[in-house]
């Protein structure tokens, strides 16, 4: 039996999907730049796409661009609205639990004259607007935080923080990076004062490597791909018409049935949650009900000294996890996530991330369940004493 | 210009009565070492010289790397090669070669001829003179030394005249197949690599074993060791690589045996089964990238311990040598890289924080003898699971 629990690092492709990016790399593989039919078609695609996304966040298709996907509409809207703005201030605010995609650019800007400041989380892994009143100040230029964290799924109270920036200083840009959000709350970036936002395609059954960025309107920010002039300057380079017609398809698939999935995931997240409290010695890290997102839960098994070797043996028996987060595993750092929300020392290197799609099943969490019973009890017996 | 190479081999020379399997053997790994590139070459061998000459276009540095991984090979000369149209006609080539190589830049030169068709219009001492003088007169940069020069211009007259005055070093040693073969302990780690790179340079085939231990380890360090065993493989020619599933074997010493004991009882099934694949392969010896007191299981005691279970000799290369002279040669034949990725290996997941450094040959018996009632079963499945990857 094969169980994908992953689903917050990739997702599967939808089927359909596949087919029109299928039929589009074949057949309409025209060039949008082009002058001649062939190139108006596949320019269709993004027109279409573009359509998709406005009408999905109800803003102006004016405001959607793609990119190469979640970390380069990070990159571009952090690096971009920084450099837009530098002769207004030098402050930039964010969190202490950010995908690396916006923490090792934070990162960068710091070491080019930029102050960062990072926002503590409280131990459910979120931001309170208090802390982010406390942090305004007049060179303050660009607040960027994520919508869901990646690792333990916590939602960061968005409105309430958009709310705060605006009143503080409206000319004070908001980025959120809504990549594992997308999807799983319908977000409107107006109302939420939002004036840029990160999503990426292949969370949410569409391909790799293609995402959008929404920028709002007036909002001031530059470049960082030159090149071609696509995409009225902003981000040159042929654009990724496969990729973001089976992205459009994607989202508009999911907002087909949004919030009939969206419970579909809250029950068995519950399930799951539940059935894995009958296990002894773990801990759920973050809410473990409708206060934190749908499809992801972080788990830590004492006297599990190291995640990878639980993960490991899950996968002998075909289940796909995450120690951490995927993104960091390949080195063995602490994640900074769990750091943050106080997760006890011992407990660090003994986490896992399992998260769920629509497709996950009640069968697949009882079998993952009764796997894991037979398995905590041997891998605690081996461990280096 | 260059359109073929002269090869100079060291050691091999001596050889005496196999002089000419070792030359046999130098010439197959040079073919196979040329096989991997862009281009169609033939080798030679001549006259106590073995010669590699392009048959089409190739690159040049190309070739020169290809042939840089030949064990055997001392030196690397590329050759101007031209055809035989009387003296004029060399004297124009070696003048523009000389142009080529050494540019306007002073620099002092003699002439060294060899015939080997004697019928050539100059003896060699003719041509050596005459030569230089042509030189002298063309090229305003050049002086004649005879003792010690900076270039010492050879001019080979055969069907073809070749012209050649410069050295490239290759990695030495003597081909391989040439010296039996023998089974290399490779781990993921920065030494056995190295280990098994060096015996290769003495001219020995090399097989492989790899112990993994699912679900401690991953197939991610699997791969790992693959690949180290690739880049081997550039120099060593084609690894036969058993991956031996340890896990159940570890647990039951850890389940039965005093756990400070446990690393240096491990190495001794590793190395027993080693040896079982080693002797079914042919292999003559076990190779291992041990060196004094790098770690616990590497003390004198625990090497006489873990020696003590084989009966074929086991060499280890690295003994006397530093970390960091054996990280210099891993980053000099480009093992290092794939080495430092951080995956575990068996050896480490399990360790006790304070291992036994100075083992007891007969406390190891006593404690292994905790392990009768299963291991022989254990050790035979697995010998039985083990897969095997031809490495090329």
């Amino acid at each position: 039996m094969e169980v994908y629990l992953d689903n917050s690092a990739t997702t599967c492709v939808d089927e359909e999907v596949a087919k029109l990016m299928y039929n589009i790399m074949t057949v309409d593989y025209g060039n949008p730049s082009s002058m001649h039919n062939k190139g108006f078609e596949a320019e269709k695609y993004l027109r279409n796409a573009r359509d998709t996304f406005a009408s999905i966040l109800k803003v102006s298709e004016k405001e959607i661009y793609f990119t190469s996907g979640g970390t380069e509409s990070d990159n571009t809207a952090i690096i971009g609205a920084a450099m837009a703005n530098k002769r207004r201030g030098n402050h930039i605010i964010t969190t202490a639990i950010e995908h690396p995609a916006v923490h090792e650019t934070t990162d960068f800007l710091s070491k080019n004259g930029f102050e960062i400041t990072y926002l503590p989380v409280n131990e459910y892994g979120c931001v309170e607007p208090d802390e982010l009143k406390k942090a305004l100040k007049p060179e303050t230029i660009l607040v960027t935080i994520m919508y869901v964290n990646n690792e333990i799924g916590s939602v960061m109270p968005i409105k309430e923080i958009g709310e705060a920036i605006k009143e503080y200083n409206k000319d004070i840009i908001f980025h959120v990076d809504a990549v594992q959000a997308f999807g799983k709350y319908k977000i409107y970036p107006y109302k939420e004062k939002i004036d840029l936002m990160s999503i990426s395609s292949h969370k949410i059954h569409g391909p790799k490597g293609v995402g959008v960025l929404f920028v709002k309107d007036k909002t001031r920010i530059n470049p960082i791909v030159f090149g071609g002039g696509q995409q009225k300057g902003m981000r040159s380079g042929t654009e990724n018409v496969p990729g973001i017609a089976g992205m459009a398809l994607a989202a508009g698939k999911l907002y087909d049935r949004f919030d009939e999935d969206v419970r579909k995931m809250y029950e068995l997240k519950e399930y799951f949650v539940r059935q894995i409290m009958t296990l002894d010695d773990v801990v759920i890290n973050g809410y473990p009900d409708e206060r934190s997102a749908p499809h992801v839960v972080s788990v830590s098994f004492e006297g599990i000294t190291k995640s990878e070797v639980l993960l490991h043996a899950l996968e002998e028996k075909g289940i796909y996890v995450s120690s951490g987060s995927a993104c960091a595993s390949n080195k063995p750092a602490i994640s900074d996530t769990l750091t943050a929300i106080g997760v006890k020392r011992e407990l660090l290197t003994s986490t896992i991330r399992f998260s769920f799609s629509v497709y996950t099943t009640v069968s697949e969490i009882d079998y993952t369940i009764n796997e894991l019973q037979a398995l905590l009890p041997v891998l605690r017996k081996y461990r280096p004493k | 210009m260059y359109k073929a190479f002269l090869i100079k081999y060291g050691e091999i020379g001596t050889k005496g009565k196999n002089r000419y399997l070792f030359e046999d053997a130098l010439c197959r790994q040079i073919r196979r070492a040329l096989k991997k590139i862009d281009g169609e070459f033939a080798v030679s061998k001549e006259q106590g010289r073995i010669y590699v000459e392009a048959l089409s276009e190739f690159d040049y540095e190309e070739a020169v790397s290809a042939l840089q991984t030949v064990f055997g090979i001392l030196w690397i000369c590329p050759m101007m090669q031209i055809e035989d149209n009387g003296f004029d006609d060399l004297a124009a080539n070696a003048i523009e070669y000389m142009k080529k190589v050494y540019g306007d830049k002073p620099v002092t030169f003699k002439v060294k001829a060899r015939r080997a068709r004697k019928n050539y219009e100059k003896n060699s001492m003719e041509i050596n003179m005459d030569l230089g003088e042509r030189l002298l007169e063309a090229l305003p940069n050049v002086s004649v030394d005879v003792h010690n020069p900076d270039a010492e211009l050879n001019v080979e007259i055969r069907n073809k005249i070749n012209i050649y005055s410069e050295f490239i070093k290759g990695p030495g040693g003597m081909p391989v197949g040439t010296n039996g073969k023998a089974t290399l302990l490779l781990s993921g780690g920065i030494d056995s690599p190295v280990a098994g790179y060096m015996i290769a340079k003495r001219g020995v085939i090399i097989d492989a074993v790899y112990f993994h231990a699912p679900p401690y380890t991953s197939d991610r360090a699997k791969q790992k060791v693959i690949d180290l065993a690739k880049e081997v493989a550039v120099y060593s020619g084609p690894i036969n690589l058993h991956i031996v599933n340890f896990t159940d074997i570890q647990l039951y010493i850890y389940d039965q045996c005093p756990h400070d004991e446990l690393t240096i009882i491990m190495r001794r099934y590793m190395m027993k089964i080693a040896e079982y694949f080693a002797i079914k392969e042919e292999s003559l010896g076990l190779i291992t990238g041990e060196s004094i007191g790098q770690v616990a299981s590497q003390t004198m005691h625990s090497l006489a311990v873990t020696n003590e279970v084989c009966t074929l000799p086991v060499m280890r290369p690295l003994i006397g040598f530093d970390k960091q002279d054996i990280i210099d040669i891993s980053q000099q034949i480009g093992t290092f890289e794939t080495s430092i990725l951080p995956f575990e290996d068996c050896c480490t997941i399990f360790v006790a924080k304070h291992p036994v450094t100075k083992p007891n040959l007969k406390a190891i018996k006593r404690s292994e003898l905790k392990l009768r009632e299963k291991i022989d079963e254990m050790v035979k499945v697995a010998i039985d699971t083990t897969e095997t990857i031809w490495i090329d």
